[in-house]
């Protein structure tokens, strides 16, 4: 039983906040090393072929060149595909940069040149002159399509979906289309590599795991037991720091070659130089009866990959999960290109595939006549049909229920076209989300220092997400001790193990892990509390005592107490380390998190703009350690969904295999004028299955479903249905 | 010059002379003419409070405030900037007390990853300087040169609403 005063479920401030407004956060590319150098990347210009001449004359002679770094004079690096397969590669065989002379396409990493200032890197970088034999290739998706082949692993179906289909009343089917993405976290990939007297590397990377990069340089470049890589903050990442970028292992050669501290950071257009969100093209076949229960589902991906490496997402399953259908059948396949292998991408396949299928449900709510909600609840289920479990908790229908009422579905007419003020027509739309609820195997150590602070530490991250924060609460409720005596350390890899930051696991995962070792650590306080000569506590087991307001308290008899800082002066500092992994009461489950996406657009005809101007977001995710910056999670995910819906598309120019606009101006994400109201909440839900925590992790779930109540809303605002995204105004007029 | 500057020399353009009030301090520097304000802060002067978003002018995680007014630092060349007063992220509180727009975006959560956060803060600090922060439609126009990628923008537009009256009397108060 949790005290009232338990930082848990608190809205705390989040704990590095002074830092981060104060510019004392220190980002990859922030740390000062005496006489450093600083490398600059020469990109390649053709999509595939192969690198005939690099001359770097021009760019030697620049005062201050210390070295261009080509395929023909970089230090040894391993051959074989395993040393860089890291913990988030696709199958097949990762890129290796400056491997060879090989162009696998466009924009791939060609020359490093390194100098002694950043301004004499850049000028001379533009000066490298490389010849190239070019091959024919090709970038774009939609031309392949007969070349496709099924993606690596299994997609489930179930029941017989042609028979059901062809028997169903009311029969919809239609193609839809999403489009290359990038992450384009504000601060670009950077590592600044700390070369040491002995040969030993300290690299601060941009990352989303420490020690996924640590192994990765020890494997690629034979230096086991010498690399440290420290991630203290990160500017953003959504998924482009789960694999070790290409400027991480440049920076290294450099380093080594040199024996000198070196730094690469990426300009903003080589952002668009490596991982993203992949094309994809879609179709979904929905039969259903005549009141729009469901009674046929087919659910169809293409999504591209490099030709090097097979991507995949779920992007398609969820079709066979979110609702009760007898016959299902998924496919998924993919496309190779002559482009950079793609990357999971924040709600990597729920983004793609729940928008296909909850505009899907849209036009099948419109078919049979009902309203959207109401089909949904009509085909409402707790089990996951792909696995046949029940859900371990599933509270969807509060999420509907609740969110339906707070944006006054009920007064919405069903028809499109009929609410209109002044010039511009509004519109109302939803859509359910869902994402998946993963625990993996985590570290954690808990130190009761002797000044009475408790520090604990694992080698995760915090990219924005909330992890310092959320961790010091679960830390400080376990030991009953305020949250400014804890402090959570992370973002080195010499910490205790844990996986990368990703998936919406990290509470499930490392936060299970320091509530282990807290608990451990409560063992090895009330021993050492019992050693001291006529304790109160002599015979008392954990179950006999409290930790509260930084005391050790019976529960027998509450005069007998005892301060941690007394208890640590006696013993010297108190340390516990603990591992937590998914339990087998798991198996017997399905796990995940769910939302209900109401939204209000206002469109003007004339122009084609939409203004997303409401939008509700009830999100099921369990237990929430801190509503602030869970909160802030989900909202930032709303605002992604809409870029998602009317913004984001990286433009290929399939002449040339090139991205177009790989740039900021360009690439249009969402500034603070294209947000309005948005409102977010979290239903209560209990679960006791999905980790000690009962906790979920809110990092994907907040964009599942976005695009599909914006463009569902679009529709109904304006009877137009456009099922490629993104909705931009030429798509409306 | 260090040997961390050595276009100076051999490329035969001198570096100039450069006097700025930077944060309140008088700085006196050689600048090569090429050197953008903002790399001068994050590589020379160990001010990296102020981000490197697109080096561009498309992102504002860039921005500070010269005479006051807020720019893009990757735009302004540092001798451009000679005589004038440089206010940074690093040059906004008073000692351990935060300006109440930094405490504001603390209280609101106006961010996540913390990376656009100085910029978006200087450029608050500015729009309320200029007289600009005049409702939320206002703020949220005059604020659309900051990118929050984290999308916070929300509590962004919320925490520049309480402390828009506070950093008028704090800009009032320092004048003083």
């Amino acid at each position: 039983m949790t005290p009232s005063t338990s930082p848990m479920g608190q809205p705390l401030d989040r704990v590095d906040g002074p830092l981060k407004v104060t510019g004392q956060a220190r980002y990859a590319a922030e740390f000062e090393i005496p006489g450093l150098l600083y490398g600059s990347v020469v990109n390649g210009t053709i999509a595939r072929g192969r690198v005939i001449a690099i001359d770097s004359t021009a760019a030697e002679a620049v005062p201050g060149v210390r070295l261009v770094l080509t395929h023909e004079n970089r230090p040894p690096i391993a051959s074989y595909d395993e040393p860089y397969e890291d913990e988030d590669a696709a199958e097949g065989s990762p890129f290796r940069p400056l491997y060879n002379d090989r162009v696998l396409y466009s924009g791939q990493p060609l020359a490093l040149v390194v100098a002694e200032s950043l301004e004499a890197a850049r000028h001379a970088a533009s000066l490298v002159r490389i010849e190239y034999e070019a091959e024919p290739h090709q970038t774009d998706l939609a031309l392949v399509r007969d070349h496709a082949h099924p993606a690596p692993g299994e997609v489930p179906s179930r029941g017989h979906f042609e028979d059901a289909y062809r028997g169903a009343a009311l029969q919809v089917e239609h193609q839809y289309g999403t489009p290359i993405e990038h992450h384009n976290p504000m601060e670009p990939h950077a590592s600044t590599v700390h070369y040491q007297p002995g040969g030993e590397l300290l690299i601060h990377d941009k990352t989303q795991g420490v020690q996924n990069c640590m192994q990765y340089v020890e494997k690629v470049f034979g230096l086991q037991g010498k690399v440290r890589v420290c991630a203290p903050f990160v500017g953003g990442a959504f998924g482009s720091g789960l694999r070790p970028q290409y400027q991480l292992p440049l920076a290294v050669m450099a380093a080594l070659r040199l024996k000198r501290s070196v730094r690469v950071e990426l300009k903003r257009q080589q952002m668009f130089t490596f991982g993203y969100r992949p094309r994809t093209l879609q179709r979904l076949a929905i039969g259903a009866s005549p009141n729009g229960q469901l009674e046929a589902l087919f659910h169809g991906s293409l999504g591209q990959t490099s030709r090097f490496e097979d991507f995949t997402e779920h992007e398609v399953e969820w079709s066979g999960a979110l609702y009760a259908c007898d016959n299902v059948k998924l496919e998924y396949e993919l496309g190779s290109l002559d482009v950079y292998t793609p990357l999971d991408m924040r709600a990597p396949g729920a983004a793609v595939g729940v928008y296909a299928l909850e505009m899907a449900m849209d036009e099948v709510a419109y078919a049979a006549a009902i309203d959207p909600l109401q089909l949904r609840l009509r085909n409402y289920t707790d089990i996951n049909g792909n696995q046949g479990k029940p859900y371990s908790s599933k509270e969807l229908r509060a999420c509907y229920e609740q969110g339906a009422e707070r944006f006054g579905w009920s007064r919405r007419p069903l028809e499109p076209r009929s609410l209109r003020e002044g010039r511009e027509l509004i519109g109302w739309g939803m859509a359910t989300g869902v994402w998946e609820a993963m625990q993996m195997p985590a570290s954690a150590k808990a130190c009761l220092e002797s000044d009475g602070r408790l520090v604990v530490s694992s080698a995760t991250a915090d990219i924005g997400t909330g992890t310092y924060t959320a961790m010091t609460q679960i830390a400080a409720d376990a030991l009953g001790l305020p949250v400014d005596k804890v402090e959570f350390r992370l973002g080195d890899s010499a910490l205790p193990k844990a996986p990368l930051e990703g998936g919406s696991a990290t509470v499930s995962s490392v936060g299970s892990a320091v509530s282990r070792a807290c608990a451990s650590l409560r063992q090895h306080i009330l021993d050492a509390a019992q050693q001291t000569p006529a304790s109160p506590f002599t015979g008392a087991s954990l179950d006999d005592v409290s930790f509260e307001n930084g005391e050790l308290i019976s529960r027998r008899d509450p005069q007998a107490r005892v301060s941690l800082a007394q208890v640590i002066q006696t013993s010297g500092t108190l340390e516990a380390e603990a591992r937590a992994e998914p339990g087998e009461e798991r198996k017997k489950w399905a796990t995940g998190t769910h939302s209900a996406v109401f939204a209000e657009v206002r469109v003007d005809e004339a122009l084609g703009t939409v203004r997303v101007t409401r939008v509700v977001s009830a999100v099921a995710a369990g237990r929430v350690v801190n509503p602030k910056t869970a909160a802030n999670q989900i909202t930032g995910g709303v605002v992604w969904g809409i870029g998602m819906a009317l913004q984001e598309e990286t433009w290929t120019d399939h002449r040339l295999g090139r991205f177009m606009n790989h740039n900021l101006a360009e690439y249009h994400v969402p500034v603070n004028a294209d947000v309005h109201d948005i409102e977010v909440f979290f239903v209560e839900e209990e679960d006791s299955v999905v980790n000690d925590l009962g906790s979920k992790g809110v990092g994907e779930i907040g964009i599942v479903g976005v695009a599909a109540a914006i463009a569902n809303a679009i529709y109904h605002a304006t009877g137009k249905r456009v099922r490629d995204l993104p909705i931009t105004p030429d798509k409306l007029i | 010059m260090s040997a961390r500057h050595p276009c100076t020399g051999g490329g035969g353009i001198a570096a100039r002379p450069v006097t700025l009030e930077l944060n309140g301090q008088h700085r006196s520097l050689d600048v090569e003419p090429w050197t953008t304000l903002l790399d001068l802060l994050r590589e020379r002067l160990g001010l990296t409070g102020t981000k490197k978003g697109c080096d561009h002018g498309q992102c504002g995680a860039c921005t500070v405030l010269v005479d006051g007014k807020r720019i893009n630092a990757c735009l302004a060349l540092a001798v451009m900037c000679d005589g004038k007063r440089v206010t940074t992220i690093e040059g906004l509180a008073r000692g351990d007390q935060l300006h109440p727009m930094q405490a504001a975006f603390v209280s609101h959560d106006a961010f996540q990853c913390g990376y656009c956060t100085p910029g978006q803060i200087c450029s608050a600090v500015g729009l309320v300087a200029e007289g600009r922060a005049q409702g939320r439609d206002d703020i949220r126009e005059q604020m659309s040169g900051n990118i929050c990628r984290c999308g916070a923008y929300p509590n962004i537009l919320a925490a520049i609403e309480e402390a828009a009256p506070q950093t008028r009397a704090w800009l009032e108060e320092g004048e003083r």
